[in-house]
């Protein structure tokens, strides 16, 4: 670990350049950045080493979606600048690797065979890849269900109350019903409208899978590839992040493939195509016109849904759930992402509690819960998740004519697409998603369905159980040993696993004290600060701000994750990727504890392209300080743009250690966990 | 239905209401804007998807003559089961009768004398999110309204009654103390360890219980058999249920109950605890309370929530409990709160059915309704006034902020002013009445 620091050449903070910099004072140095690396991301890549000191920034901006249509010439104009960094940190990587101490793992990695392209195809697609197939299962199957359900619901009402009625007899004055009046049959109206209501929620979620990524992401891809080749090429070897890119990158490529035999009708999506690549900016064009468009097409990454598609967001509005006003003033770098007025989704969806016929009452909850913010953090929220899918699949029976395997895919689907709505999934649940709808799909046919569901269950518990209790045990098991007397640790905001960590060294009798690093708006550091002195820890409350003086006295930092991504990227709370690098610029060991079920094979090298946006008037306004609220009722000034970022990206130098259930690895081994453990996770 | 049952109290012939209410009609079947109180209830929730419902209601007679209305009304529309209970067992005795009907995870419990359009779905949402042992719905209390004169010789005891005393989180969502009836005018008592737990208690005395509860069911059917005492939800099982929320009793057993079903397996009970640190982070006042307590799972499970859901402003709400509410409400239900009545309001705001026949130089004011088959003779005036079916109404006669009910006869030269005038009341010649109430008692089977 020490020695990989030792080598690292440049890590400068000073050179980095975030956030909304005015268009005036970077354009001199935007200029000269952007001359040189235009130029080599379409020529060989000999010159760009030179330049990855510069382009290590964990939070980058992206290249403009569309230059010449954006209403904001100036800011385009300065983003544009740092438009090929995207691949800079591969090539750092291939440059670095050779010389790196972790050569048995590498040569894993080597030797390893690739998977071959089918079995990644069913095998790497994501869980909301295979949404779209049940949700147009689900549009044929399940608007019948419910339409032959309320009729025969309310005489069985009728009868089981009846019954008790006339048994129950005791001290109490009993009473017994007469029935006022029976729904004979509902009219034929309200049951096209039950169907209809279905049917719009699962359109819902076949809405993303039909959307492509904006250009300026497919163009990032690319190049990220290209460059990944070249250095490939350049270095006359497989090198690990090449490989990572290689097979996200195919995956993607296998979609389009498959979704044109699911999705009913493909003169949509090619309808669309052309509305997209229309506002190709000239200059655009001659980087992309040497791959075939066929290969472009196959380069569209993964299904999210864009948010700055007004097409789209009109057409997935229309469909949901949830009623979601968007914010009047977005931030300009994530209208991808889904901004909505905040406040306001909470009483709609809770006025609409009895509207949602076909959404199981525990996982209605969870939404609730996720929404108001009750539960929060990936674990509470994968537990949350998968106890009310235990649940609902408890409750669940076969329609007549209906496979369980096909149905309950589409019931869960819905469910997610729910979830979805309530708050964006995060990577853990996904692969949580993606191992319950696997565990499905897998049922034998053998089995009754009183056994598929009994199954199903205990797999559920299974999964909690030996993905993320006892994996936080082992972590807790493996993480102690770092920890010596005399150690300072340094913890960010409340990670839960970190939190056992250290409850449990001090438990051991391990003389150490905790410096607890916070931040507005959530303060969630505050409440594990109350658990951990409780319990007799000697800890230090700071915020963020203090950082660089408070590291100088720490010896181990040890943070939480919400994923670690296959290029060794750790997504996780906003500021982590700042804690991560002041710690390593003064040559503090950075352990990240993440559980290995959050590891995911996307690579993502900036906080940009999928991150979540908080609630805006959080930063806003300071509660009980009156007197600093100046910004009060400015969230519709056009000139203010509030961001209030939930993630970040801290990119994988900063990260000396990962601790998961598999031990203690490198961030250059995730791939390897991802790729060799995968059947296991799924137990596929 | 998300796992709700949902059960109307519709009273009987509350003692509150007495020249109004009578055998013949019973408590909700009064009319407001000439639909029976209950309607509006029935219509809230079945606009809610809430279509099977037991209603509750005191007395055989008048049971009767409910259930008679809600199956000619709503047939085909809701499903119904009205179940009669003796008088004067009060709300918590109603439940108790019904008590094994229940088979829901939750019961929605509302009053049938609710004028409202708080939507229930929010209670039972906010309900189920906190996984709340009771949710009550609390809204502003009303200041009575701006009226013309008249009616203003009751206003002055409603101003300075209080409804309620609510105490409420910082967050305000969590219900930790509420006096109702008698206590309000005692000194309110704070428990002390309560007030330790949230650190903060807000004190409110312009919020007003609607009688519209979520109650888990299992807690609700404890409570109801063990305490045989309590006559009243509002007064007594709601405060002991807020009272003992951090010493639960009874409904230890219950939550336990619930905990093993939902979470089956031996196994889970694991992780269970486990999420206990980490899910329970929303009132961060509530959640350091249970950080404090020691984790041994039985004292977990000894405390309960007690949630409410507030009412923004903009929603209405309001109960037919007294006299002056009848008219309060009825004002209401066409003026301000006009889209609670159904129908639709003319260009000079007010309702005139095509049948009714009106005098030459009558005016009939905004916000005042005419029901179908009423006659006018000539220059009357009408302001601010609901006046129902068949009446026959003579020349020069003002009514003004008033109920005429059904088959009312009035003669030539009355005036009327804030007044109740209960059906086939016939008022000679000249007659000047002021906030009274008239009821007829020359009913057949009464003579």
């Amino acid at each position: 670990m020490d020695v990989r620091r030792g080598q690292r050449t440049v890590i400068d903070p000073k050179v980095r350049q975030v956030g909304f910099v005015p268009a005036g004072a970077t354009r001199p140095p935007a200029r000269s950045h952007s001359v040189p690396t235009d130029a080599c991301s379409s020529s060989p890549p000999a010159p760009e080493l030179p330049l990855s000191g510069s382009s290590l920034s964990p939070v980058m901006i992206p290249p403009p979606r569309h230059s010449s249509a954006d209403g904001l010439p100036s800011l385009s104009r300065s983003a544009a600048s740092p438009v090929p960094i995207p691949a800079s940190p591969l090539r750092r990587d291939t440059v670095q690797i050779p010389i790196g101490s972790y050569n048995p793992s590498e040569s894993v990695l080597g030797s390893s065979p690739m998977i071959s392209p089918s079995s990644r195809l069913d095998a790497v697609s994501e869980f909301s890849d295979e949404v779209p197939t049940s949700a147009w299962l689900g549009r044929s199957g399940s608007g019948k269900f419910a339409s032959s359900f309320p009729s025969s619901s309310g005489e069985m009402m009728t009868m089981k109350i009846t019954g008790g009625g006339s048994g129950g007899g005791g001290n109490t004055p009993k009473s017994s019903l007469t029935t006022a009046s029976v729904v004979k049959a509902l009219p034929g109206v309200s049951e096209k409208d039950r169907g209809a209501l279905i049917e719009v929620q699962n359109e819902g979620i076949s809405k993303p899978q039909k959307q492509k990524t904006s250009k300026a992401e497919r163009r990032a891809i690319q190049e990220a590839q290209r460059a990944a080749k070249a250095a490939a090429k350049e270095a006359g070897d497989q090198f690990v992040l090449c490989e990572a890119v290689k097979p996200s990158a195919s995956s993607g490529g296998a979609l389009p493939a498959s979704k044109q035999g699911k999705v009913v009708k493909p003169s949509s999506q090619k309808k669309d195509g052309p509305q997209v690549t229309a506002p190709v900016v000239p200059s655009e064009k001659k980087v992309g016109d040497r791959i075939p468009d066929k290969d472009r097409k196959k380069d569209v990454p993964h299904p999210r849904m864009q948010f700055d598609d007004k097409h789209r967001v009109e057409k997935a509005k229309r469909r949901a759930v949830v009623n979601q006003s968007e914010a009047r003033n977005r931030v300009e770098l994530f209208r991808h992402l889904p901004q909505y007025i905040h406040g306001t989704q909470l009483p709609d969806l809770e006025s609409k509690f009895f509207q949602l016929d076909p959404m199981h009452p525990s996982v209605y909850k969870v939404g609730l819960q996720y929404l108001s913010g009750v539960i929060s953090g990936g674990n509470a929220r994968c537990i949350a998740m998968l106890l009310a899918f235990q649940e609902a699949i408890k409750d669940y029976s076969t329609p007549p004519e209906k496979a369980l395997v096909r149905d309950l895919t589409a019931k869960i689907s819905s469910y997610v697409s729910f979830l979805i709505e309530c708050r964006p999934l995060s990577i853990s649940m996904g692969n949580a998603i993606k191992f319950l709808k696997n565990r499905i799909a897998k049922l034998p046919h053998t089995l009754s369905e009183s056994e598929a569901k009994s199954s199903l269950q205990s797999d559920i518990d299974r999964f909690i159980n030996e993905k993320i209790v006892i994996a936080d045990k082992v972590i807790v098991g493996h993480a102690v040993t770092k920890i010596r007397d005399g150690d300072i640790l340094l913890t960010y905001g409340s990670s839960s696993v970190v939190e056992m960590i250290l409850l449990y060294a001090h438990e051991l009798g391990k003389q150490f004290r905790v410096v607890l690093v916070d931040s507005r708006p959530k303060l969630e550091g505050q409440a594990l600060l109350h658990r951990l002195v409780a319990k007799g820890l000697n800890c230090t409350y700071t915020h963020i701000n203090a950082i660089s003086y408070v590291m100088q006295e720490v010896t181990r930092v040890f943070l939480g994750a919400s994923s670690v991504l296959s290029n060794g990227t750790v997504y996780s709370r906003v500021g982590t990727a700042c804690v991560a690098m002041v710690a390593n610029a003064f040559q503090i060991p950075v352990l990240i504890c993440c559980e290995a079920y959050k590891f995911h094979e996307r690579v993502q090298l900036d906080s940009i392209c999928s991150n979540e946006l908080g609630d805006p008037d959080v930063i806003s306004k300071v509660a009980g300080r009156n007197d600093l609220n100046h910004l009060e009722s400015w969230a519709d000034n056009e000139n203010l743009q509030l961001l209030n970022l939930i993630y970040d990206a801290t990119p994988s130098d900063y990260v000396s250690m990962i601790i998961t259930d598999y031990g203690m690895i490198p961030p250059t081994s995730v791939p390897v966990i991802v790729r060799e453990y995968r059947r296991e996770h799924l137990w596929i | 239905m998300m796992d709700f049952q949902v059960v109307v109290l519709a009273g009987g012939t509350a003692k509150k209401l007495a020249p109004l209410v009578s055998k013949e009609v019973p408590k909700a079947l009064l009319p407001v804007a000439n639909r029976p109180v209950l309607s509006y209830v029935l219509e809230l929730l079945e606009s809610s998807n809430l279509k099977d419902l037991i209603v509750v209601v005191e007395g055989e007679d008048a049971a009767l003559r409910v259930g008679g209305w809600i199956s000619g009304a709503y047939v085909d529309r809701l499903h119904v089961e009205v179940a009669a209970v003796p008088e004067d067992v009060g709300t918590a005795g109603a439940l108790r009768a019904v008590a094994h009907h229940l088979t829901a995870n939750d019961v929605l419990i509302v009053s049938g004398d609710l004028v409202s359009d708080v939507p229930p779905g929010a209670v039972a949402a906010t309900h189920r999110r906190h996984g709340a042992v009771v949710t009550t719905l609390l809204c502003y209390a009303p200041v009575s309204g701006p009226s013309d004169t008249g009616s203003s010789a009751g206003k002055d005891k409603v101003k300075k009654s209080r409804y309620n005393i609510v105490g409420l989180d910082p967050t305000r969502q969590l219900l930790l103390h509420i006096a109702a009836g008698a206590e309000v005018e005692k000194d309110i008592r704070v428990q002390k360890n309560i007030l330790r737990a949230v650190g903060q208690l807000e004190i409110r005395a312009d919020l007003m219980d609607a009688h519209m509860y979520a109650f888990k069911r299992t807690v609700l059917q404890d409570v109801l058999d063990q305490k045989d005492t309590f006559h009243s939800i509002r007064q007594d099982v709601l405060p002991y249920l807020v009272r003992t929320q951090l010493r639960s009793e009874i409904s230890a057993n219950g939550l336990h109950k619930v905990e093993d079903n939902a979470n089956g397996r031996v196994s889970s009970q694991n992780y269970v605890t486990w999420m206990s640190q980490h899910r329970e982070i929303a009132p961060s006042a509530y959640q350091e309370l249970l950080a404090l307590s020691p984790r041994s799972p039985e004292n977990a499970l000894r405390t309960h929530k007690c949630c409410a859901y507030i009412a923004s402003k903009s929603k209405y709400c309001a109960r037919l409990n007294s006299i002056q509410a009848f008219s309060d409400i009825n004002r209401d239900v066409v003026g301000e709160a006009s889209h609670l009545s159904g129908y639709s309001f003319s260009s000079q705001n007010n309702i005139i059915h095509p049948s009714a026949e009106l005098g030459s130089k009558t005016t009939v004011g905004p916000q005042c309704m005419l029901a179908e088959g009423s006659q006018m003779g000539d220059k009357c005036s009408v302001k601010r006034s609901i006046i129902g079916r068949h009446c026959r109404i003579g020349s020069n006669v003002k009514i003004v902020n008033s109920v005429v009910m059904n088959h009312v006869t009035i003669e030539d030269g009355c005036l009327v002013q804030g007044s109740v005038i209960c059906s086939n009341v016939h008022l000679q010649e000249r007659v000047v009445l002021k906030d009274c109430q008239m009821v007829c008692a020359l009913w057949p089977d009464s003579v």
